[in-house]
């Protein structure tokens, strides 16, 4: 049986980070808490299975590395070994190394790191227990396996095998050569995602020194994963059974259910006793499959069919805009009844598609107790690191942007937040420092936070580095309150801390995530009280394809401002504009405006006809400014479609809509507008 | 983009090797551009102005649900274009997963070239100018300009 292992390299490599990221979680419980026996046994069985993949997948380097990570988790499971710094470090490594592998298979298809000095590592963690370890150990170990395959025997009584006269003259014919012919069920855990892999991996291994005779259900179907959680086979071999059952149990994930060993003789007899007990044992398992089956029924779907969904919803709630136009420029009564379906249909499949894409905060998350713990030792800090609300969820959109600025403030925190824990023993603090990161929704937005009990925001240094490096004079920086000396901290090129380390401080970590976050239609305020600790909010929108926004008209042309960024619109007429050194203002309810024409900033074409003007009030960060246009048209649903290559960067252009008329129109971005 | 000397013809079986063109007028001067980069001739449609892009874009348009913007070559090159709107088209090309729009003022005819026919840019235009073209095609009386669309839409806007 042959299989071409191509098609399983993307469920491969999936797995494999899924795994990856639960191990470093894991890994991370168990230093905290070394007798955590719960963790270690996830652990094991995350190595174990991921060992499992890699030599199925044929990747032996993987599966050798992770093979010597199991022995020393077996020895930790046994208590034998301490999962003392030195070994979870080891263990770090490890998985750092088979991230790296698994990223250049991702890569290139190829593995090919030389692992040996992880395995002698591994090797030296073993060797030490056993200059201190009695060898009896390892054999009462052997023992029990032999105990466990002897008492399968019992369970065992029903196969059902369809054998022809071929088969039986087969199977007589291997009898007289001295062969044994042995039954066995083998069980797939039922949560295995590569239930075919698996059977191929059963395949793979009787193909040493066995001839698998049949299966049921038949090979194809078992390619195919067409199986519930067990098939059956018969093999003719001259190992004893239990040898091959044992190195059957090896794979990961398999299971020697029964198992039996056949005497020829008996064959013709035990096929009609056994289609009869097998009735019975039919009519229990099926219900016991599907009870399982219903809980999960997962499917995993390429992402760009998932993109190409939502581009087709877009164009459908294009259209339903077009038919809103027709049919209330037409005044056609009985068109709006369909066009009110449609618009409940449409914005029920919309949501239903975006709940498709959203992916829980985790998937970002996860990667962060890791990098806090590295970069704490590193810095030989004590840092308890919390995550709160990971199962958030965010569009993917959103998600794929959002770690990378994640990243920065975290770094910021563990580096320039948290003190040593000397320091914190002198004020009076716990030594070990709180990094909280927590997520959750807030109506349509997404509210991040990343927060630490650390040192907290110098103003008075910030307004010095202000001054330093002439952003500011020094003048500005005295009359400056707090909450504006802490905007300082996202201009570009600013730091406050004296030394630079390899972590942070170079000035280039809050000026970056602000332009992403804010490049992602999002905000960031940040809050800190000296010596208590620093907070950062981020609020972000739940997606990115499809937003509402405001279409107003300057001239001929239109334009949508996102809604988001949209304050409040008011009426403008020519008296209400003031001039203050040359720029235009307006009062609003007290508050002094700046008046931008949207016709001259755009340079459109044209006279002005009418005399009405409006003002859409934006806010740029924090700062409110008054667009001026002709007209308002209303708010819309839209979705954002790409300028391409050619003319992306276009300073103020976001991107641009397709009207219900077909006209292309062009999307406002506030923040590099002006 | 490959020379387009270096590009199989189509029937390699001929001795003399073809070159397949599509032909268009720009003003008063006939241009022509490989036709395994054209991916479709449209009429006019709505153009969207787009400020702030550079002086020869002329705006983008909406091609079944996709943004393509459109170029002008007339500004370009400094050419006149047509009074009469009737025969205008604009022609997309499309090459490495880029697509950008051309207004001209007539598409001619799909025509194909022999390769001795075409004649190295350099002898007729300076070099600055020879960079955005191929060469000069001879047929019977007329002379086509062979575009290098590659060199023309990288050089920026």
């Amino acid at each position: 049986m042959s299989m071409d292992m191509t098609q399983y390299l993307d469920v491969f490599l999936e797995e494999s980070k899924e795994h990856l990221s639960n191990l470093n979680q894991q890994l991370l419980t168990l230093e905290k808490n070394p007798g955590n026996q719960a963790a270690l046994n996830e652990i094991f069985r995350a190595i174990h299975t991921l060992k499992g993949m890699s030599s199925t997948m044929g990747y032996e380097d993987l599966a050798d590395l992770t093979h010597h990570m199991e022995d020393v988790l077996s020895d930790l499971k046994e208590g034998i070994l301490q999962a003392d710094s030195q070994v979870v470090d080891l263990l770090f490594q490890c998985l750092d190394r088979v991230q790296m592998t698994i990223e250049q298979i991702e890569r290139t298809g190829t593995a090919g790191f030389n692992n040996q000095d992880l395995i002698k590592a591994l090797g030296n963690v073993k060797a030490d227990i056993f200059t201190t370890q009695d060898q009896g150990e390892v054999i009462a170990g052997a023992d029990t396996i032999q105990i466990a395959s002897q008492s399968l025997h019992t369970i065992s009584q029903s196969f059902s095998f369809d054998l022809n006269e071929y088969d039986l003259t087969v199977l007589q014919e291997a009898a007289s050569r001295g062969y044994q012919i042995i039954y066995l069920r083998i069980a797939v855990d039922p949560a295995s995602l590569m239930k075919s892999v698996r059977a191929f991996m059963v395949f793979k291994v009787l193909e040493e020194d066995c001839e698998v005779l049949k299966s049921n259900p038949p090979v194809p179907d078992l390619e195919d994963g067409k199986f519930d959680d067990t098939f059956d086979i018969i093999i003719v071999t001259k190992q004893p059974a239990n040898i091959i059952i044992d190195r059957l149990e090896h794979i990961s994930e398999i299971r020697v259910d029964t198992y039996e060993t056949v005497d020829i003789s008996q064959l013709a007899v035990q096929q009609s006793t056994n289609t009869a007990s097998q009735t019975t044992q039919e009519t229990k398992e099926p219900s016991d499959i599907k009870g399982n089956q219903k809980i999960k029924q997962t499917v995993r779907v390429d992402i760009d069919r998932l993109d190409s969904l939502m581009n087709l919803v877009g164009e459908l709630v294009m259209h339903k805009g077009r038919l809103e136009e027709i049919g209330s420029s037409r005044r056609i009564v009985e068109l709006n009844e369909t066009i009110e379906q449609i618009d409940r249909i449409s914005s029920d499949l919309q949501s239903v598609v975006m709940k498709v894409r959203m992916v829980p905060i985790e998937q970002v998350f996860n990667r962060f107790p890791r990098m806090v713990r590295d970069l704490a030792k590193e810095l030989n800090k004590e840092i308890d690191f919390q995550i709160e609300g990971k199962e958030t969820e965010l569009d993917r959109t959103v998600i794929d942007e959002i770690g990378d600025p994640l990243i920065h403030l975290l770094r910021n925190a563990v580096d320039h937040g948290i003190e040593s824990p000397a320091v914190r023993a002198q004020m009076g603090k716990p030594r070990i420092g709180t990094i909280v990161l927590r997520a959750r929704h807030e109506g349509n937005n997404v509210l991040i936070e990343v927060e630490d009990d650390g040192s907290g925001i110098d103003f008075e240094r910030v307004k010095q580095k202000a001054v330093d490096k002439g952003l500011v004079s020094s003048k500005e920086a005295e009359e400056m309150p707090n909450e504006k000396a802490l905007e300082l901290l996202f201009s570009p090129g600013f730091s406050t801390s004296d030394n630079v380390t390899d972590i942070s401080g170079r000035g280039v970590g809050l000026d970056v995530a602000k332009n992403k976050i804010e490049a992602l239609n999002g905000e960031i305020h940040v809050d800190s009280k000296l010596g208590q600790g620093t907070k950062f909010k981020i609020k972000l929108p739940l997606t990115l394809a499809i937003i509402q926004a405001l279409m107003v008209s300057v001239r001929d042309e239109i334009y949508a401002i996102p809604l988001s960024s949209v304050d409040e619109t008011t009426m403008l007429s020519p008296e209400d504009i003031k001039l203050i050194q040359g720029q235009e203002v307006m009062v609003l309810r007290g508050t002094v405006l700046p008046l931008y024409r949207l016709d001259s900033l755009l340079e459109v074409p044209g006279e002005k006809q009418s005399d009405e003007m409006y003002v859409v009030v934006v806010s740029k960060g924090d700062k409110q400014i008054g667009l001026v246009v002709d007209g308002l048209i209303g708010q819309q649903e839209i979705v954002i479609k790409s300028l391409g290559k050619f003319l992306a960067g276009i300073p103020g252009i976001a991107g641009a809509i397709v009207a219900g008329d077909g006209n292309v129109r062009l999307i406002l971005d506030i923040a590099t507008l002006l | 983009m490959q020379d387009i000397r270096n590009l199989p013809a189509e029937d390699s079986y001929h001795e003399d090797q073809e070159l397949q063109v599509v032909a268009f007028r720009l003003g008063n001067e006939e241009y022509a551009v490989d036709i395994l980069y054209v991916q479709e001739i449209i009429r006019l449609l709505n153009i969207t102005r787009v400020p702030r892009s550079g002086p020869h874009i002329e705006g983008v348009i909406n091609l079944r649900g996709n943004i393509i913007p459109i170029v002008n070559l007339h500004s370009k090159f400094n050419l006149q274009a047509a009074e009469d709107e009737e025969d205008k088209r604009i022609i997309v090309f499309k090459w490495d997963e880029m697509q950008v729009g051309v207004i001209v003022d007539e598409v001619s005819e799909v025509i194909r070239i022999k390769r001795q026919d075409i004649e190295a840019a350099s002898k007729v235009y300076g070099a600055l100018e020879a960079d955005h073209i191929k060469g000069i095609a001879k047929i019977e009386n007329r002379l086509l300009i062979l575009l290098n669309l590659a060199k023309i839409f990288e050089a920026g806007w």
